[in-house]
């Protein structure tokens, strides 16, 4: 029993990290139209800075409150001296330039922090474990990450359902050109849901960090199962990739412990499942 | 008549075809205009290239006298066109509520004639469903929240694609109706459609375009005169 819902909150867990990376992602292909290969650098940048600004500011939640509004900063640069100018390319030419990204990204990466693993300090007064049953502990910080992801999960579903942005979104995810000819400027419009794409795989990247630590080719892996998340929750929805997220955690941790020689494929048995049951995903538009 | 928009030699491409070939158009304050033409002749493109939405390769065109070629389409939005797209371009992810609510905003001028219950009022059905996403409702209600949603900008000119294309002959009368109640409120309208009677019963002035040119331009009464023309020209 106590395995069982270790694995539940493990799974959870992971796939509720994986949501803020895959959020960012299914926003950017389903609004912009842009196959964003460089996603996952983002986290990957997000983990090994989580490193420097958690020694200068001396916490991980400071890290992540500083490493937010960089991160945004960050992807509106390259939004702007990139990726727009793909907008109106086809995705051969997208796969390249945010394929080159990744190669420029993990040079910086190796420049700046080297080519080890690095392990980031959790805050002391969340390193403890609390005891969810008579013989089962659970790190206080894994759940005060879940806290803050889950936190971070609604604040950007109110913003999308019941926001002047979150419309703007919508109907942008919809019909890019008609918003543009009520009167809204897409290039701004993109340039905030690309860098608010960079700034969620970073925030993901940072609060992973005190895990998972931050190594070399981080970004690659959260990239390829972010996409595995935008393709089961339908591309460009948010409810989406929440569950989509959550399925693929779960089925991620129960898959290890019992299913270990198969675990390895299990979340893309999972996709196949349903791309053959509901081939646009579970909340994309037929 | 003073003019609100104007264009003149507007040459247009789509790839290496030359679908608009030196269009001179133009429409006058509170003014009705019916562009007329069979498929492909590039009614379409005019409209899309008067929004901004398909570039000109060459020409000129003035909105309120200035030079907005070139223009994003959001700037010419708010300098006072509202646009009907042909297949309407609802939001369906968003409720006719927040397709309306979407575009709200106070004329170029300043004017705040259209407001989300004035809008209600010229179509109860969308007061009906308020509350319903824009992929649940019938044509006809798509079409009166497409017209519906660009009123809300306040324009001075309404550019309507294909008005009644698809609509049950009941819900044409409908659109017809409140586009003439539009045009009473001193709103300039450019109406694309394939009625010939409705668009003599709504416009002042007609255009009809032929390959990329245009071949009739006139009033009401002129049309009338070369009924054997334009007939032949629009395959009636």
């Amino acid at each position: 029993m106590s395995l069982i819902l270790l694995q539940i909150l493990n799974g959870l867990q992971y796939g509720l990290l994986l949501f803020l990376a895959a959020s960012g992602l299914t926003l950017v292909f389903g609004i912009l139209g842009i196959i964003n290969l460089a996603h996952g650098a983002f986290y990957m940048l997000g983990a090994y800075a989580a490193l420097t600004l958690t020694a200068r500011l001396g916490d991980i939640f400071l890290a992540l409150a500083a490493g937010i509004p960089l991160a945004f900063a960050f992807g509106a640069a390259i939004e702007w001296l990139f990726i727009r100018h793909l907008y109106k390319r086809d995705h051969l030419q997208q796969v390249l330039l945010t394929f080159a990204l990744i190669l420029v990204f993990n040079e910086i990466q190796q420049t700046v922090w080297g080519n080890y693993p690095l392990s980031i300090p959790m805050p002391s007064y969340l390193s403890s474990s609390i005891s969810l049953t008579a013989d089962l502990g659970y790190p206080v910080y894994r759940l005060a990450l879940m806290a803050i992801c889950i936190v971070l999960a609604l604040v950007m579903m109110f913003v999308i359902q019941n926001t002047r942005a979150g419309r703007l979104i919508r109907a942008a995810e919809s019909n890019p050109e008609m918003v543009e000819a009520l009167g809204f400027d897409s290039r701004i419009l993109f340039r905030i849901v690309f860098a608010t794409g960079a700034a969620l795989a970073a925030a993901a990247g940072i609060l992973a960090a005190p895990v998972e630590s931050a190594y070399p080719g981080i970004g690659d892996r959260v990239l390829i199962i972010s996409f595995v998340v935008v393709v089961i929750g339908g591309i460009g929805s948010i409810r989406g990739a929440f569950l989509g997220s959550l399925l693929i955690g779960l089925a991620d941790a129960f898959g290890k412990v019992f299913v270990p020689k198969f675990s390895s494929v299990l979340i893309y048995a999972l996709m196949a499942l349903v791309l053959v049951l509901r081939p646009s995903g579970l909340f994309g538009r037929q | 008549m003073n003019e609100l928009l104007e264009a003149r030699g507007l040459n247009a491409y789509y790839g290496a075809s030359h679908v608009l070939r030196g269009v001179d158009f133009r429409v006058g304050r509170g003014e009705t205009v019916s562009l007329l033409g069979r498929n492909g002749m590039g009614k379409t493109t005019l409209l899309r290239t008067l929004m901004g939405l398909t570039p000109s390769k060459s020409g000129d065109i003035r909105l309120g006298g200035a030079d907005i070629r070139g223009w994003r389409p959001s700037a010419i939005a708010r300098a006072g066109v509202g646009f009907v797209p042909e297949g309407r371009g609802i939001f369906p992810n968003l409720t006719v509520e927040e397709n309306l609510v979407f575009a709200a905003r106070e004329g170029a001028d300043g004017r705040r004639d259209w407001t989300r219950e004035g809008i209600f009022a010229l179509f109860p059905r969308l007061a009906e469903r308020r509350t319903n996403w824009g992929n649940q409702l019938s044509g006809g209600e798509q079409q009166m929240l497409t017209i519906g949603r660009a009123l809300m900008s306040n324009p001075a000119l309404l550019m309507v694609d294909e008005a009644t294309e698809g609509l049950a002959p009941l819900v044409r009368d409908d659109i017809w109706r409140t586009l003439k109640l539009i045009a009473d409120k001193g709103v300039a309208i450019v109406v694309v459609d394939k009625n010939l009677d409705d668009l003599k019963a709504l416009c002042r002035r007609h255009v009809i375009l032929v390959k990329g040119e245009v071949v009739f331009e006139g009033s009401t009464e002129e049309l009338a005169a070369r009924d054997d023309f334009v007939r032949s020209q629009l395959g009636l």
